[in-house]
């Protein structure tokens, strides 16, 4: 496939790649699987070492293990916050783009006020009201997120009402159904996925940053952004506290940048191009 | 009679993503003086890379110029010094027309500024030479007084109503055929020797077409222009030009008066383009096959693959030209010598 | 053309506006791009339907076709009356009124293959099963002359002219009554033009079809439909058998028209040709007469009252001095 001409795209996918292995084998690759939830106070902040790969925590908990164990949050929490915002937003952006009257802009204006207050602080005020927990995290970035969807829908499904082929198939009979099925989603599925890679990178990083604030799920879940706002008396002598934490959420939202750029690349200009060589 | 332009064995390559394009193949041309020359082809002949070509336009990276000469008034603009060419010859002996009114103006400049800025650089009375090539120039008032009233004049001989106000509009609220009527005016003004005309009434109705035909034939034969006019439509070469050449697949295969060349064309090709114009008997002749690559053309004539008359000597090189009669020249084996008819 | 059979078309005082919207969404105006169009098709015959850009020619073909709605006025198809139908209602008559765009290969949708793209109209319409759909699909590129190789391709593969023939294959799968073809030589060449014009012609001998031919190319029209209506802003100014028309037209638009056409192997006409200033914009129709703006016949009497069409030997006219 083209993708795996595109290095920086190949090297996201490995960073995902090793998410999700991460992710699916933590109870294998772990040393030390139970420091979820049992404390060792006894060997607190210890330093990297051969028995703790990247050290251990204020409870004495593996790091690495743990880290393990917070990447099956980090990948609960995209998919789903992702998945919502996907089936909220697509649907709501094909309405408003296949109709034309009051209540397109009604719903393009409601996606507009979400879309204006900045996701993390929607997100935040919400976790606050509801609670710090796992799902309450999830329906915050949902609820913020899947403006972005219906946006770029709403566009793409606009445009392509222009285009010939969709105008000539409705004259030969075709239901909104069918053409919005059969022949709107098909053309703007690439748009759709770039933005959910894109996505999963941002939402990831939010879900981190209210983890960070204490208002993501509470201790003893290992979640990444969790684990940094402890780390934080402890600096700068147990470094790789916050190191490890950190550094994964950076390869885990590159990797899904990276990989919804280079999907973009490879998604688009094909369609651009093999239609102007028929032009020729 | 020494001819204004005369083009000889010019060939030009296109470096596209599937290969070399061999888009015009060793063409000869003329136009004489205040002569008008339709080039007729169907797309892809190389009509408008000609023109281009002619003008010095073409565009620098993918294009190669493999041989050939483009003489102007004598000299070989292919050969000379390119900023005299600029100078001298671009926008100013030699001007353009563009084919698509639509986007041959910028949008956010008003007509008066577009046309003062041609005239700022390329009017008669500007000079030559020396503070001509700086992008700083003076605009001295006596001379700018002087250039308004020959675009005055020139917009009312194109008959646009109310000069001086249009001048200040807006190009977006002039129609297609107005639009047309500028290009005009501003071709003429720098008063050349030449106008290049790409198409310029393919995009407009056909009453509009008749009125801009009729008024571009006036002025010309009026101040002596010539006119290399390019074109796919045949009914236009006919109500506006003195001679025509036909072009195939980048080949001129043809060139005669207007006269000789609507009533006995010679050559196969014009012949059965001729008779595929829709006749009002009804019946309709389409020419078998398909227009050939051009990255790998066929040998000799390009047009043998779909040339009932074809024999060996066509595909094993490009026929010399032949002179039938004068000013009527062919480039084929086998030229048709019948008058136009029924038998197509 | 069966004199005693009833028409298939019939088109009664049609009118389609557009509005014109300023900044703000308030309506300032109205583009009036069919004004009250009287017309009827007879089942068999090809009609060729004139007229300058603005005329509203495309507009009227696309308002027959259902992709806008009338304004007001009858479309009586098959006698059926179908402007007015319910949405589902109106898509089950595309099964026997088609229409043809300028591009039909831009028709396709470029993700599918061709024979899905193929298959589509079979599928939305009928209960065929797959089996019986291909021997349907198998026909149909049989009469288009295409190969069944290119069924597994997909548009971008083909070229300008197979992708036309794939187009026009899709809507004969319907084998409808009657099709609307709008401007579908445009732009082409001349050789080019000559080729889609007589496989348009064998398809109306192969599948009885009645055409509806729009265009602005009189020698196009001339040679191929047998009656034509000339349009200008929005009305039908002349309507009569083609070789009458072109041999004594009666209304001076008509006249003009023709005037400008170059001919080949006859004398210039733009030597002769006289009819200046440009058309008015549909959004601001003249009083009376629409032509009187331009016309050399010009009276009084024209800007008062609005000529109706009106027959006069087999020749219907909208002048007040044909």
């Amino acid at each position: 496939m083209r993708l795996a001409r595109d290095r920086s795209a190949l090297f996201g996918l490995v960073l995902i790649a090793l998410l999700v292995v991460a992710a699916l084998l933590a109870p294998v690759l772990a040393t030390h699987p139970d420091d979820v939830f049992e404390l060792h106070p006894a060997e607190r902040l210890r330093a990297p070492s051969a028995v703790h790969w990247l050290g251990t925590d204020r409870m004495g908990a593996d790091v690495y293990s743990r880290l393990l164990f917070g990447a099956r949050i980090t990948i609960l929490i995209g998919v789903i916050a992702v998945g919502a915002s996907l089936i909220v937003g697509v649907p709501v952006g094909l309405v408003a783009g296949y109709y034309h009257g009051w209540f397109s802009d009604v719903l393009m204006r409601v996606s507009d006020v979400f879309l204006a207050v900045p996701q993390v602080v929607l997100a935040i005020a919400i976790a606050q009201t509801l609670g710090p927990s796992l799902p309450n995290v999830i329906l915050a970035l949902s609820a913020t997120y899947w403006p972005w969807f219906a946006r770029v829908v709403y566009a793409e499904t606009r445009a392509l009402q222009q285009e010939v082929f969709v105008e000539s198939t409705a004259a030969l009979g075709a239901s909104p159904w069918r053409l919005t099925a059969l022949h709107v989603l098909p053309n703007i599925a690439s748009p759709i996925i770039v933005r959910a890679s894109i996505g999963m990178g941002f939402t990831i990083l939010t879900a981190a940053a209210l983890g960070f604030l204490g208002l993501g799920p509470p201790p003893p879940t290992p979640e990444w952004g969790r684990t940094i706002a402890e780390s934080r008396e402890f600096l700068p002598d147990a470094w790789w506290y916050a190191t490890a934490p950190g550094l994964a959420i950076f390869l885990t939202v590159m990797g899904f940048n990276l990989l919804g750029d280079g999907l973009r690349d490879v998604l688009d200009p094909r369609l651009r191009r093999s239609r102007a060589a028929s032009d020729a | 009679m020494p001819e204004l332009l005369s083009v000889r064995g010019l060939s030009v390559d296109f470096v596209t993503d599937g290969g070399v394009a061999q888009v015009l193949d060793g063409i000869s041309l003329d136009v004489g003086p205040g002569e008008v020359v339709g080039l007729v082809g169907e797309s892809g002949c190389g009509k408008t890379t000609l023109a281009r070509a002619i003008l010095g336009i073409l565009p620098t990276g993918a294009t190669r110029i493999r041989g050939g000469e483009v003489r102007f008034k004598g000299a070989d603009l292919l050969r000379e010094d390119p900023g005299a060419v600029n100078d001298r010859v671009r926008g100013r002996a030699i001007t353009f027309i563009p084919q698509d009114p639509y986007t041959s103006f910028s949008p956010v400049f008003s007509v008066q500024t577009q046309i003062m800025d041609l005239m700022k650089w390329k009017s008669p009375r500007a000079g030559h030479g020396g503070a001509a090539r700086s992008s700083f120039r003076r605009y001295p008032r006596e001379r700018r007084r002087a250039d308004r009233d020959a675009v005055l004049e020139t917009l009312r001989a194109v008959q646009i109503p109310e000069p001086t106000r249009a001048l200040r509009r807006l190009p977006h609220e002039f129609s297609g055929g107005q639009r047309q009527r500028l290009m005009i005016a501003m071709a003429l003004l720098p008063q050349p020797d030449l106008i290049i005309a790409d198409e310029p009434t393919t995009a407009l109705d056909v009453t509009i077409q008749a009125q801009i035909l009729r008024l571009l034939r006036t002025l010309v034969k009026e101040r002596g222009v010539s006119v290399l006019f390019t074109t796919h439509d045949l009914g236009t070469a006919h109500e506006i030009c003195d001679r025509v050449v036909v072009m195939y697949a980048g080949q001129e295969m043809e060139a005669a008066p207007a006269d000789a060349f609507f009533a006995r064309p010679a050559h196969p090709y014009t012949r059965r383009l001729l008779a595929s114009v829709p006749s009002p008997g009804g019946e309709i002749r389409d020419i078998p096959g398909d227009v050939p690559s051009l990255i790998a053309p066929p040998p000799g004539c390009r047009f043998h693959p779909r040339c009932e008359y074809a024999t060996a000597e066509c595909r094993e090189g490009r026929p010399p030209p032949r002179v039938l009669a004068p000013g009527h020249g062919v480039r084929c084996h086998h030229p048709v010598d019948a008058p136009m008819g029924a038998d197509g | 053309m069966n004199a005693g059979a009833a028409p298939l078309l019939e088109i009664v005082d049609l009118v389609r506006y557009f509005p014109v919207r300023n900044a703000f969404g308030r309506r300032t105006g109205w583009i009036r791009a069919v004004d009250g169009l009287s017309l009827a098709v007879w089942p068999g015959e090809t009609l060729g339907l004139v007229g300058e850009s603005g005329c509203g020619k495309s507009t009227l073909g696309k308002t027959v076709m259902g992709i806008y709605t009338p304004t007001a006025g009858d479309i009586r198809f098959a006698g059926r009356e179908i402007g007015h139908l319910p949405a589902r209602a109106r898509r089950a008559v595309a099964r026997d009124l088609q229409y043809v765009y300028q591009d039909p290969g831009a028709s396709l949708d470029p993700r599918w293959k061709v024979v899905h793209s193929l298959h589509e109209p079979l599928k939305i319409h009928t209960r065929l099963s797959r089996p019986e759909r291909e021997r349907e699909v198998g026909a149909i590129l049989a009469a288009v002359g295409l190969p069944d190789a290119h069924l597994d391709l997909y548009p971008h593969e083909l070229s300008g002219g197979q992708q036309r023939r794939v187009g026009l294959a899709r809507i004969l799968t319907l084998r409808p009554r009657m099709v609307i073809l709008d401007e579908p030589t445009s732009g082409l060449d001349v050789s080019v033009q000559a080729s889609v014009l007589k496989l348009f012609r064998s398809m109306q001998e192969a599948f009885a079809l009645t055409y509806v031919f729009i265009s602005h190319d009189l020698a196009v029209v001339r040679a191929m439909c047998a009656r034509i209506a000339v349009m200008y802003l929005g009305t039908i100014v002349e309507l009569g058998d083609t070789a009458a028309v072109f041999e004594t037209p009666r209304h001076p638009y008509t006249r003009s028209l023709l005037a400008a056409v170059p001919r080949i192997g006859g004398r210039r006409v733009t030597l002769d040709f006289v009819l200046e200033g440009e058309p008015p914009s549909p959004r601001d129709v003249p009083s009376g007469c629409r032509f009187r703006t331009r016309c050399p016949l010009v009276q009084d009497v024209c800007a008062m009252e609005e000529p109706p069409l009106r027959e006069v030997d087999g020749r219907a006219v909208a002048c007040h001095f044909a």
